[in-house]
């Protein structure tokens, strides 16, 4: 389980997912929603702990959390 | 009263579930207690290795392409039609060209990818690609003819069909072009999403020193947004731009309306990633690029995942327990050039750890090629 304030706009569940799975499907996200769109993925592979964040500094996007549970981790991104 | 097994798609997946079945239940098929059919929408199977050899005028496509009937057991029903609609309540499937619906017991779905390079703008006027017959021998002429200036290969889609052909595509543009004195006058260029250059980590720390080692400028972090094919460059959400003279892609893929359309995924089947039985229906299996199991797009997980399959259904028609699973497992040769090739193998517990590239490997690989075609009758 996961707890956080962050609010959220969409939410991408990539949980079970391969590497690079889930960061292609957040790219895939950001895509597709508006400046300022928060979105949260989910993510069960250790590899978006480094992946997530190296990827959204790059694009110039926001991290705004993340929250690290026992069964998947949980990526709160502000789309710039 | 006879079990009806439907598989849908004649891909490799498809095509091995269904000689799997014929052989496995033979008994049964003959007592008249078993049907199995399959349907695909094309009379052809084809072997998609081999368009990666087409633009270097190594392949023909149609070394890759025979006729399903001469490929697929007498015992199985061959149904040459498109299937519109799964219902997996009524447990029917409704087909193209006939107004009466296929009722089935158990099903297995090995639909596989489609490409779709509309969904990045310009990318299918400005790009080409080894994904499809046309792509490839269309390349082949582009290449033909160039002898300067800078081939970008990009990987915009992922997941896409063989993972590991981005990269034997450049290790064998490099070769190719040194072969013909032309190394210096071209620029290699490759392109990946994040920020290594390929999504396995193992894979990516082995590549690249290679890359490095033959002057392939890689360009990571970049998914490619759009192309413009007049000025012939291709610009990245991260905010960057490459130009090209020849862009290779690797287009976008998805899966198939049909799944999405019936409550079972979104183009790809949602399963259990070791029983790969579907989570939103009964009786439904899903194989290959259909089920959404996280490991590779490869014609060897379909191989693999056929013989899961194949033991499951058979032990689901004689009433048994269901023994048995999917491990993850992945076989793949990956060229590094024209007379080089290394190998990996791994599972979902196990990663890759690629084996020195070698002409035996490269040699190796272009012998399974050619035998592949044993292994779509269920032999190899």
């Amino acid at each position: 389980m996961t707890d956080t304030d962050v609010e959220y706009d969409e939410t991408v569940d990539a949980r079970g997912a391969a590497c690079p799975g889930p960061l292609m499907d957040l790219i895939g996200k950001m895509r597709d929603v508006d400046s300022g769109t928060v979105v949260r993925l989910q993510s069960d592979n250790d590899q978006s702990l480094t992946d997530v964040p190296e990827w959204v500094d790059e694009a110039g996007n926001d991290l705004l959390a993340v929250e690290e549970g026992d069964e998947h981790n949980e990526f709160y991104v502000e789309k710039a | 009263m006879t079990e009806h097994i439907v598989v849908v798609g004649g891909g490799t997946g498809g095509t091995v579930l269904a000689n799997d079945l014929a052989d496995r239940l033979d008994a049964e098929i003959d007592a008249g207690d078993v049907r199995v059919t399959l349907i695909n929408d094309d009379p052809d199977h084809v072997y998609k290795p081999v368009w990666l050899y087409v633009p270097f005028g190594q392949r023909k496509p149609a070394d890759g392409r025979r006729p399903l009937a001469d490929l697929v057991d007498d015992r199985v029903d061959l149904r040459i039609d498109r299937v519109t609609e799964i219902d997996t309540d009524a447990k029917r499937l409704r087909l193209q060209g006939s107004p009466r619906s296929v009722g089935y017991d158990y099903l297995a779905l090995a639909t596989g990818s489609t490409l779709a390079p509309e969904e990045v703008p310009g990318l299918a006027e400005g790009g080409h690609n080894f994904y499809s017959e046309s792509g490839a021998t269309e390349l082949r002429e582009e290449l033909l003819s160039f002898t300067e200036g800078t081939l970008v290969l990009s990987v915009v889609g992922t997941p896409h069909m063989c993972p590991a052909a981005p990269l034997e595509f450049v290790f064998m543009a490099d070769s190719w072009f040194r072969e013909r004195g032309l190394r210096e006058d071209v620029d290699v260029v490759y392109t990946y999403p994040i920020q290594r250059v390929h999504g396995n980590p193992h894979i990516a720390e082995w590549a690249r020193p290679l890359m490095d080692e033959r002057d392939i400028r890689v360009e990571t972090f970049f998914n490619a947004e759009s192309v413009d094919p007049e000025a012939q460059t291709l610009t990245s959400m991260e905010g960057t731009e490459v130009d090209y003279d020849l862009l290779v892609d690797i287009p976008p893929h998805s899966g198939v309306d049909l799944i999405e359309e019936a409550g079972l995924g979104d183009g790809w089947v949602d399963v259990d990633r070791h029983t790969l039985e579907a989570e939103a229906a009964e009786d439904v299996y899903a194989l290959g690029d259909t089920a959404d199991t996280g490991v590779p797009n490869a014609g060897s997980v379909a191989h693999y995942q056929a013989g899961v399959v194949g033991q499951r259904l058979a032990s689901e028609v004689r009433g048994r327990p269901l023994t048995a699973t999917y491990d993850g497992k992945t076989l793949c040769f990956i060229e590094t050039g024209m007379d080089a090739a290394s190998f990996v193998e791994f599972d979902y517990e196990h990663p890759p750890s690629p084996a020195p590239p070698s002409e035996k490997l490269h040699w190796s690989k272009l012998a399974y090629n050619e035998s592949y075609w044993l292994t779509a009758r269920g032999l190899l």
